[in-house]
């Protein structure tokens, strides 16, 4: 009884924004679309709102088929990207628009109001303005406004795009123990992995107006159903490699490295994906099961370093808590050896340079 | 920050003699420009006391004048404001060919000469106009009385309110309307509880100015009007009329009272232009 989006369409002249895009919100889950910018997740939300109709497609709200409904009868909230609040109304006048919409008595109002204001921890702003609240206010606000109408759904529009990091780590922690208590169903877009990862139910990744996989985080992290989802969610090395008689060799090091049991590959390119915190980085290491590799940056990133490495012309990136590093007293220019501990394969069809250059064209590697 | 760097350089570095000079060289050109007429008015007006000032306002000639433009004016609001806003509404929201060219013609009244404008009225309108024909055949008359004086003042004002509505319109954007439909309001409540409020102030300016030149409109209404006494005759026309018969007095006393109106406007123009900036 959640929300059905199915074989969505739509084009903006002959742009194609959403191109047959289909998934299922359970009654009470919280769902990440998550994609770049320009992917088209941001159109989907809309039109599940009633604010852009679909080409084609079919929409269903709690059982309901809402497709060609106005966004006045669809009974959902909407928190917008920059929160839209009523600019000219104070916080209690925003958060009773709504309920003042639906004629309900003064009394009953007031009430609903003054819950939403402890929900949403306002207590002492009633009187003030948007523009004079910090962006983590106007986004309870926002929220608040949105639930007042008592709606099943709650869609967000990037809810934490506008914010700066610290704020925007609390609100997502606050919005997921919120969710939990009030256990709306709900989707938000976001082009934050890591946003989506802490928390999501289940992540919809979109790309270029598709869904390129459903899954909740641990799936889509772990088990990525393409290159492109691997190198969206979360940072990937890209590895050059040949298959010859089923063994795996990268590319100049003449490294053979096991297969990956449930994967027959043919010979011919391969490309590998390694995450930064899949390499274990040795001080000494066999030529033959491990990869040499020459240290060129070594990166503070606070509770971890991040380390750029050359591997034959190829740059790797790669993990180490600050431990290690210490321990080994490692310099850039030093030679390193580095293992995979899980990596996943691509057939290279249009050869590892072009998929290089799409992934750096698409920002996912540097 | 940014804010404040700004103000700090709106403030001139130099210092010194020069500074004076150039303050005093623009407080002398105001004063000689606009200060001293209306002193001199005021003096000519009350020269002969107030008696005669009350008595050629009291006539009936300008009282009649007076009240034209009275109704002129209140017409011109209604009318405008409203055709204004749907003006603005369509030209920010709404997509159709040739919006550049239309958007450019919306300005076609500032750049046409108020007697220009007023002899187009008279070929379309006049007795053996187009439009003017098709009127005539049913006694309706529109040139060299109230209804062209009316429609020839719509025209010099069309602009103002729709060019103070459309940045304002444009800046408040799509997503508090959308905000509000979801919530459940239509679009009617949408427009009076969310947009209105929101555009008010460019609207009290827009709707200012419009009052502050159909007050003042001469060329276009003189056209149309054939300023007949009693009859089709503003307050500006009156001025004229007696100004060129020799009967300053008259032509003074009106003056002066359109004058204080012009500084009640600018007052409550300054004051509107101020919440405007403010939002």
């Amino acid at each position: 009884m959640g929300i059905i989006i199915k074989n969505i369409c739509k084009r903006f002249g002959d742009f194609i924004a959403v191109d047959n895009v289909s998934f299922e919100v359970k009654e009470g889950e919280l769902v990440a679309l998550l994609g770049p910018s320009g992917c088209g997740k941001s159109t989907i939300l809309r039109i599940i709102a009633g604010l852009e109709t679909p080409d084609s497609g079919e929409i269903f709200l709690t059982g309901k088929n809402v497709t060609t409904l106005a966004p006045q009868k669809r009974k959902l909230g909407f928190v917008f990207q920059h929160y839209a609040l009523f600019k000219h109304m104070n916080v209690e006048k925003n958060i009773a628009f709504g309920i003042e919409i639906q004629k309900k008595s003064k009394a009953e109002i007031k009430s609903k109001v003054e819950k939403l204001i402890n929900l949403v921890k306002l207590q002492g702003y009633e009187r003030h303005y948007p523009d004079q609240l910090s962006g983590g206010q106007r986004q309870r606000v926002a929220l608040a406004r949105a639930l007042a109408t008592e709606t099943k759904v709650l869609l967000l529009d990037e809810p934490f795009g506008a914010l700066d990091a610290k704020v925007r780590e609390n609100l997502s922690q606050w919005l997921r123990e919120f969710h939990q208590k009030l256990n709306i169903t709900s989707i938000f877009v976001t082009h934050d992995q890591n946003e989506a990862i802490e928390i999501s139910d289940k992540i919809v990744v979109i790309s270029k107006g598709r869904v390129a996989q459903i899954g909740n985080a641990k799936q889509v992290y772990e088990h990525p159903n393409s290159k492109f989802v691997a190198s969206f969610i979360g940072q990937v090395n890209v590895v050059d490699a040949v298959v010859k008689n089923g063994q795996i060799f990268v590319k100049g090091a003449n490294l053979e490295l096991k297969l990956p049991a449930k994967k027959e590959l043919k010979n011919g390119d391969i490309v590998l994906l390694v995450r930064p915190e899949d390499v274990i980085i040795k001080k000494k290491g066999d030529n033959t099961r491990d990869l040499l590799a020459i240290i060129k940056r070594i990166h503070y990133r606070g509770n971890h370093y991040e380390i750029d490495c050359l591997v034959n012309g190829m740059e790797l990136k790669l993990i180490e808590y600050k431990r290690n590093v210490f321990q080994d007293n490692w310099k850039e220019n030093q030679k390193i050896f580095l293992n995979f501990r899980t990596f996943r394969t691509f057939q290279a069809e249009e050869g590892h340079q072009h998929l290089h250059r799409k992934l750096k064209e698409t920002g996912y590697i540097e | 920050m940014k804010k404040s760097n700004d103000k700090i350089q709106l403030v001139r570095q130099s210092n010194g003699i020069g500074k004076y000079v150039l303050i005093g060289l623009v407080l002398s050109w105001f004063v000689v420009l606009t200060m001293l007429p209306v002193l001199g008015i005021i003096r000519e007006t009350f020269k002969s006391g107030w008696q005669i000032f009350v008595s050629s306002l009291s006539d009936s000639a300008s009282r009649h004048a007076f009240m034209l433009t009275f109704w002129i004016t209140l017409g011109t609001i209604i009318v405008n404001t409203i055709f204004g806003i749907v003006l603005a509404v369509v030209l920010v929201k709404d997509h159709f060919r040739g919006k550049l060219l239309f958007e450019g013609l919306v300005d076609l009244p500032f750049a046409v000469s108020p007697v220009v404008a007023g002899f187009m009225f008279i070929i379309l309108f006049g007795p053996n106009g187009w439009i003017g024909n098709w009127f005539e055949a049913r006694q309706l008359k529109i040139v060299y009385a109230f209804p062209g004086m009316l429609v020839a003042t719509l025209f010099v004002t069309l602009p103002f309110v729709a060019r103070e509505v459309i940045p304002v319109l444009k800046e408040f954007g799509l997503h508090q309307e959308e905000a509000a439909y979801i919530l459940g309001a239509s679009k009617w409540q949408t427009f009076w509880k969310v947009t209105m409020p929101s555009i008010k102030w460019g609207l009290a300016y827009g709707v200012t100015l419009t009052i502050a030149r159909s007050i003042g409109e001469f060329g276009a209404v003189l056209v149309v009007s054939g300023s007949i006494i009693n009859k089709t005759q503003t307050a500006t026309l009156h001025i004229h009329q007696e100004f060129t018969d020799f009967n300053y007095a008259g032509a003074f006393s009106a003056a002066v009272v359109l004058a204080l109106i012009s500084f009640i406007i600018l007052t409550t123009m300054q004051c509107v232009y101020r919440r405007k900036e403010v939002g």
